[in-house]
């Protein structure tokens, strides 16, 4: 199993939980860092450089890659002039692209998350771009050349599961990108399900960050992103759908 | 129901300008039609405006009962008609269901996290008289407009306490404190910290695009009261006296360019059920209609002024207050919620577990007083208050505080773009 690592933007990564590192104290991030193996995490460009208090910066370990996050963006432009800003800042040259302009549902706008793909993957950025599952929007953010694609599995926050499975399923099946299954993702059998499907990898926070003990279900979420890597690997088995298969098979009569 | 009693004379004010008080006060036919715009008051659509006031006007709390509130409770998505229900007096025996569900959202949007921030006010002069209020033109106490030399004083005070997040507050002076002025403010705000917001009079698109402009991404204006009606009989002079005019500013701002806008009614004034379902309903037909626009909600209470310390919320009581704010939240789960100092210690501590997303530190709600407040520097020239503060907490305390609460305590969520 140490040999199974996935590539992004010429880094390899063998842990596949990508952790959030918004919604709870710093003092637990690097607990749950530790507990979750996780090697990216990611923070927003805006909850950045606090002055005089803590900088989430120092509470992330040296060998985590920092993926900063365009929240607060609403178009292309704004998304672009975020991440320049994290560049800047010295947060590297991952980024990972969200643009909302719905303050209620955080649903992200794949249109203008094409446009800003394209701008900060010409610059050099390896780009990850956070998207509603459609197909011809993760075609087209293949096309300008992201590094990823990253599906909601459901409304952000909403720790309801993989409400878009379905889709989720087509984009694993038909873009040769890892997909990154982001947002929703509300227990660690969602997330095992989600790697039995052929995810690569899967972003949480929220679902980490309102748990009794934030540590331990970074650990669970651990366990349950292998499992689930695990059987997806070793080829699922058959599942019966309704009842037994017929023991004449309906193509019995077939002669020659 | 009980009301206040408002009206203080000071000995200081001229027989004519008293005579003048007084028939404002006591002949509603001295006063100007407050439903009518008055010149150079841009006038947009009316739509959400009477969309809001019919649904409040139709609200009668007392008809839902206990099952109401029970399906309320039940349901995956809170409806208008589930929030009525919250609102009511059937749901003051599920306060405790209400605030566990209020958590569970609070925490789905926000996580663990909750905001500082402090006001800064930077003139007091006002040209209004709202009869509740300790700036009214008529309230005897010491005014005061700080230069940008004294701005720029106060905010390096404030700065380097930690804070982050600004919101520029002034009295309701157009002449005394323009628009020119108020921008002139922003830009040096943008120099000491990273969000900058308003609490201002309403101003036109155009005017909110320019403050924008200069730096400001966030305005708050206090409908006070959405009972018309009532609303009449409590501002009784000024540009404030326009209802339909203070009602859209949210809207114009937005259009302005602003990020977020921030709503509220003066808990207190009038039915507080009524007033809280016309804010929360104000911030949910705005966002249909702007959804990209980022929302939040405040839940004062009266408190007592310099010269009338007997002012208070009336019926509107924590339980009352805890209820409104559980509602709010189970209603509108991705909006910020702002509690103020005008609330205790121990009432602020507890609802930033349960429903609260952002609170005050450090507060003066005076004029340039910051640095005494802050660092024990006397000085005698300050403004007077525009209300008595309830809980002095400094931004340290309150941080360490919050964190205490098992809480991350986050400066600045935000980047001016």
């Amino acid at each position: 199993m140490t040999n199974d690592t996935f590539t992004l933007g010429g880094k390899e990564f063998h842990s596949r939980f990508i952790l959030g590192s918004g919604k709870y104290s710093m003092e637990l991030i690097k607990a749950a860092v530790e507990n979750a193996g996780a090697e990216i995490i990611t923070l927003a460009v805006r909850r950045t450089n606090t002055k005089k208090n803590e900088n989430i910066l120092d509470y992330i370990p040296e060998n985590v890659t920092l993926l900063p996050n365009t929240s607060g963006a609403r178009t292309a432009e704004e998304a672009v002039r975020i991440a320049r800003m994290a560049r800047e800042i010295g947060c590297g040259d991952f980024v990972k692209i969200e643009i909302m302009r719905d303050s209620k549902y955080l649903l992200p706008d794949n249109e203008e998350t094409v446009k800003a793909t394209e701008i900060l993957a010409k610059e050099g950025f390896v780009v990850l771009p956070y998207m509603y599952p459609d197909l011809y929007a993760a075609r087209a953010l293949a096309d300008a050349g992201a590094a990823a694609v990253m599906p909601l599995a459901s409304p952000i926050g909403s720790n309801k599961g993989l409400a878009t499975r379905e889709f989720i399923q087509i984009l694993i099946d038909e873009i040769d990108l890892p997909i990154i299954v982001d947002a929703g993702i509300g227990r660690p059998s969602q997330a095992c399900e989600a790697m039995e499907m052929g995810a690569a990898a899967i972003m949480a926070n929220t679902a980490i960050a309102t748990a009794g003990d934030i540590p331990r279900m970074a650990g669970a979420f651990k366990d349950a992103i292998e499992a689930g890597r695990n059987a997806y690997l070793a080829g699922l088995g058959r599942v019966l759908e309704r009842g037994a298969s017929a023991s004449d098979p309906l193509t019995g009569f077939l002669r020659d | 129901m009980a009301e206040n009693q408002f009206f203080i004379d000071s000995a200081r004010l001229s027989e004519k300008a008293l005579n003048k008080k007084h028939r404002l006060e006591q002949d509603p036919s001295s006063r100007t039609n407050h439903m009518e715009y008055m010149p150079g008051m841009e006038q947009i659509s009316p739509e959400i405006r009477e969309r809001v006031l019919a649904e409040m006007n139709a609200y009668d709390s007392s008809k839902y009962t206990d099952a109401d509130v029970r399906r309320a409770l039940q349901h995956e998505t809170c409806s208008v008609e589930d929030f009525k229900a919250l609102l009511s007096p059937a749901a003051a025996p599920y306060l405790e269901e209400m605030a566990v569900r209020a958590k569970e959202e609070t925490g789905k949007h926000f996580g663990n996290t909750v905001y500082l921030f402090t006001p800064l006010y930077i003139a007091n002069y006002c040209e209004n008289y709202c009869i509740y209020c300790g700036f009214n033109c008529y309230n005897d106490i010491v005014r005061k407009k700080l230069s940008m030399e004294e701005i720029k004083k106060e905010m390096q005070v404030i700065a380097d306490s930690g804070i982050e997040e600004i919101l520029i507050l002034t009295g309701e002076s157009r002449g005394q404190s323009d628009v020119k002025y108020i921008g002139e403010a922003c830009k040096l705000a943008r120099n000491y910290f990273r969000n900058v917001g308003l609490e201002i009079y309403p101003v036109n698109t155009d005017e909110y695009r320019y403050l924008h402009e200069c730096g400001a991404d966030y305005v708050t204006v206090f409908q006070e009261t959405y009972d018309a009606d009532k609303y009449e009989t409590l501002h009784l002079m000024g540009h404030k006296r326009v209802f339909p005019y203070r009602f859209e500013a949210q809207e114009r701002a937005i259009r302005g360019g602003m990020r977020g806008v921030g709503f509220s009614a003066l808990l207190g004034l009038a039915d507080f059920r009524k007033d809280a379902l016309a804010s929360a309903l104000h911030v949910y037909y705005l966002q249909r209609k702007y959804p990209h626009a980022e929302y939040s909600l405040s839940c004062p209470r009266l408190r007592p002024i310099i010269n009338n310390d007997k002012i208070n919320p009336l019926d509107v009581h924590e339980k009352e207050l805890c209820q409104v704010l559980c509602a709010y939240r189970i209603f509108l789960p991705y909006v910020g919620i702002t509690v103020s100092s005008r609330e205790q210690k121990h009432f602020r501590d507890g609802i930033v577990k349960i429903a609260a997303t952002k609170v005050s530190a450090g507060v003066s709600t005076g004029i340039g007083d910051h640095e005494s407040k802050y660092t024990g520097k006397e000085d005698a020239e300050a403004g007077d208050e525009q209300f008595e503060i309830s809980d002095g907490r400094s931004f340290d305390q309150m941080y360490t505080d919050m964190a205490g609460e098992g809480l991350q305590p986050v400066l600045n969520d935000y980047v001016y773009v």
